[in-house]
């Protein structure tokens, strides 16, 4: 059953005809949710007890810092699909999740870098938390490097696959890092237990973290969908060349 | 076995071989990778008088002392269990109050306090609006402990 579930996307055509709509209506609910979000958040939140107005970047802060993770996370389970089940779309997914989630990561580092500014009393600490999102950042540019060196166009290599799994151990050293080691980073806000922020903070915080999170999915479909084209420029090409 | 059960099992393996070697990696770091001593760790560790190290826990209430010249303080660092003495010259984060957290940069000085070079402010996991907190801005209010152990 979920083995034809599966394989009814293996068919590039059939994902495509299912992606190519749905591009647009992630792309502008995400772009709309977004913008919203941010809005609320910054014209229409209270200022905080004791950071002041200085906690609304949290409605960037945030959202990147889980499609940072999100997007590793994406990664590593396409990679164990391209590998194990050699699912022809797992690979060309796992290609297209590496820049989007690179550039969220980047932005949670920057956005985390300004709000300790004023906050902490510092732009940057070697903590357990800063320094393994770091290590995040670097191993996304380390993945897009490698793949791009190792792959034919579009699709990707079984290194760069082994890389994305192999990558992933940071993921739980990011969220644990916290909780095993003493920080300048605060513990986590947001846990299955519940929340300590505020409902005026929470509200329009999980609404830009699902705002951001369409944003991305239409980022990673558009990218899909030009690694399927210029595969098929490619293959059209040999065709060409052959005869 | 076909190949592709084969490649699963070969996969599961190696996300479990991967998964421990973390945690034992983690679990070695324990001591290694915390930021800073907390008065607690600080007491059992032993440290030199005058070595470089990091103190931070909460800064106790009602423990902030400002001498005449405006800019050394001395406060209590506390966690759970102990405490610690900082005295501190410079000028302090905007964070930095009574009953919130902070983190010294510094060394023990032989009499047992500690001095501090630096100040970082360590806000915690709770946002409250300054109008649904009924405290003032120089002290801070927790509702969880912000501080593992």
């Amino acid at each position: 059953m979920h083995r034809r579930l599966m394989h009814r996307f293996a068919n590039p055509a059939r994902f495509l005809r299912i992606a190519k709509p749905l591009t647009p209506w992630l792309l502008w609910m995400g772009i709309a949710l977004t913008l919203g979000a941010c809005l609320w958040g910054v014209f229409f939140t209270p200022t905080e007890r004791l950071m002041g107005d200085t906690v609304k970047i949290i409605f960037v802060h945030v959202p990147a810092a889980w499609l940072g993770m999100g997007g590793w996370t994406g990664i590593a389970i396409a990679s164990i699909v391209q590998l194990v089940w050699r699912h022809p779309l797992a690979g060309v997914s796992a290609r297209a999740i590496a820049v989007p989630g690179a550039t969220f990561a980047a932005i949670c580092l920057i956005t985390g870098s300004i709000w300790g500014r004023p906050t902490w009393g510092t732009w940057w600490v070697w903590d357990g938390r800063l320094t393994s999102m770091l290590v995040l950042f670097f191993l996304y540019l380390g993945y897009i490097a490698l793949s791009n060196a190792s792959s034919e166009k579009g699709d990707t290599s079984r290194v760069a696959a082994v890389f994305g799994i192999i990558g992933a151990v940071n993921i739980p050293i990011i969220n644990r890092s916290v909780i095993w080691w003493e920080s300048q980073h605060q513990k986590a806000s947001i846990t299955l237990g519940g929340s300590s922020i505020d409902q005026a903070y929470l509200v329009p915080l999980f609404v830009s973290v699902a705002g951001f999170s369409l944003l991305f999915g239409a980022l990673v479909l558009m990218r899909m969908r030009t690694a399927l084209a210029e595969m098929r420029i490619e293959a059209r090409m040999r065709r060409m060349a052959d005869y | 076995m076909k190949p592709k059960h084969q490649r699963l099992l070969l996969a599961v393996i190696a996300v479990f071989a991967l998964i421990g070697a973390g945690l034992i990696a983690a679990a070695a770091l324990r001591e290694e990778a915390s930021y800073f001593y907390t008065p607690t760790t600080l007491a059992s560790a032993n440290v030199a008088p005058g070595k470089a190290i990091r103190l931070g826990g909460m800064v106790q209430k009602g423990s902030i002392v400002r001498a005449p010249d405006g800019v050394s303080i001395i406060f209590t660092v506390q966690d759970k269990d102990k405490t610690q003495k900082v005295a501190y010259r410079g000028i302090t984060p905007d964070l930095f109050v009574e009953g919130s957290g902070v983190v010294a940069d510094g060394r023990l000085g032989a009499d047992g306090i500690f001095i501090a070079d630096s100040l970082l402010a360590k806000h915690d996991e709770n946002y409250v609006p300054k109008e649904l907190a009924d405290i003032d801005m120089n002290s801070a209010e927790h509702t969880k402990d912000t501080l593992s152990k």
